[in-house]
């Protein structure tokens, strides 16, 4: 691997997490903001599984705090659950790579899950109330989409050769 | 290892931003980073609305410009009679030995089309430091009071609305001068009033509005309209909802407000005169 191939796999990084949080800020209609994907934690548990030597516990923490300002929360509560969720991806990855796509997409719920539970803590810590719902509506609108933002992203991967 | 710094240090930065706001630097620095983003969100949905207005037909443009014409006309002649009841106000307050009411200053802001987190009311304005917008201001539509700014960045601002759980407005009924608090009820379309007694003098369709005691939002402006009054004898307060007057969910365009006074605790209206 040369360095500039190096920087430019950084880039197309940079670019799906980006593309992760326009789309988190997508207008939807009130009843179905519940069921929003966590686009952020799916494109920061791939890289961590595709190439965890690129994206890990750091990256998930920077992106986190990002995700924090853009949606008015806590400084820290989204980049506490993206870095335990990228600890834990980074510690599944050989095991997870292996498998085909749906079974990857059983792992993604517990990750997601794990993501949405911490938020939904810090949430109840503040005082602000919190449904059954809104602990299982994202992970398994995530779930479903997981085999999609997987292939876009190999592609991605493939076509700019990051490694 | 790195989780356990991550952690920390995401700890230690909640708390920090829970207790004190020592960080609003930190997150106004971040929020210029942030912003390209939501604005690159907001802005097809900007081109789409412009496009459906500029395809809107003839007839349609000649039906809403007659319907405005009349709208005019109407408030115009509203607004004649404000200037003089104005006038007359400011002579009877002078009577009164009274603080004068200053006008407002008001500054328009747009909403950017982003979702925040599904489980609080807040928007984005497009106005921030640059344009004087400061923390805590307060934010209404023509219709009512939305709610006010709790962060600012140098190009946008954070607003909570009065719906959001953790808000709270001193507002007072309009018809008898009661004063009580409108909670929001994290729902889109309702605010409680909270510690009404049972036997509390207010209605079904009473408007409230501002009642200015706080000193963090004007007074005088409607907040909405009582929807519903359950009284059960076994609850020692009324359960009172109220609509927003506000279309909190819909509009475009919001007013930011300046207005004298701001931030004192009390009006010196409300403060009780001392006999000489």
């Amino acid at each position: 691997m040369t360095t500039g191939a190096g920087q430019r796999g950084g880039i197309v990084i940079a670019a799906s997490f980006v593309v992760a949080l326009m789309l988190t800020a997508l207008p939807m209609p009130d009843w179905a903001s519940l069921w929003r994907p966590a686009w952020v934690a799916l494109v920061l548990i791939y890289w961590c599984m595709a190439v965890p030597s690129r994206a890990g516990v750091l990256v998930g923490w920077i992106v986190g705090l990002l995700l924090d300002v853009m949606s008015g929360t806590l400084l820290g509560q989204h980049a506490l659950a993206l870095a335990v969720t990228a600890f834990i991806a980074h510690k599944l990855h050989r095991r997870v790579r292996v498998l085909p796509v749906w079974q990857q997409g059983v792992t993604v719920f517990g990750l997601v899950f794990v993501f949405q539970a911490l938020v939904l803590w810090i949430n109840g810590i503040k005082g602000m109330p919190v449904t059954l719902a809104a602990y299982l509506a994202a992970p398994l609108v995530s779930m479903l989409l997981w085999p999609w933002v997987f292939v876009v992203l190999r592609d991605a991967r493939r076509r700019f050769r990051v490694s | 290892m790195r989780l356990v710094a991550a952690a920390l240090v995401s700890v230690l930065l909640m708390t920090a931003d829970h207790k004190a706001s020592h960080l609003e630097a930190v997150r106004a620095a971040l929020s210029t980073v942030v912003y390209p983003l939501q604005y690159a969100v907001h802005l097809p949905i900007r081109v789409g609305a412009w496009v459906a207005e500029n395809l809107s037909s003839r007839n349609d443009l000649i039906a809403e410009n007659e319907r405005l014409k009349i709208e005019r006309l109407r408030l115009q002649a509203r607004l004649e009679k404000l200037v003089a009841l104005e006038a007359e106000n400011r002579r009877l307050r002078t009577l009164l030995d009274s603080s004068v009411k200053a006008g407002e200053k008001v500054l328009i802001a747009e909403l950017l089309s982003v979702d925040m987190n599904p489980f609080s009311r807040r928007i984005v304005l497009n106005k921030g430091r640059r344009d004087g917008v400061f923390a805590g201001q307060s934010l209404v539509d023509s219709q009512g009071v939305m709610g006010q700014v709790v962060s600012v960045g140098p190009f946008s601002s954070t607003a909570l609305l009065i719906t959001d759980p953790s808000h709270a407005l001193p507002v007072q009924v309009h018809r008898t001068g009661l004063r009580a608090v409108a909670t929001g009820s994290g729902k889109a379309d309702a605010v409680a009033l909270a510690h009404i007694p049972n036997n509390a003098d207010i209605r079904v369709g009473d408007l409230l509005v501002t009642s200015g005691l706080g000193g963090r939002f004007p007074h005088g402006y409607p907040v909405g309209r009582v929807t519903r009054v359950r009284r059960d004898s076994g609850q020692p307060f009324a359960d009172v909802e109220v609509e927003p007057s506000a279309r909190l969910e819909r509009n475009r365009e919001v007013l930011l407000i300046w207005f004298q006074g701001q931030g004192a605790l009390l009006d010196s209206a409300y403060r009780p005169r001392v006999a000489p």
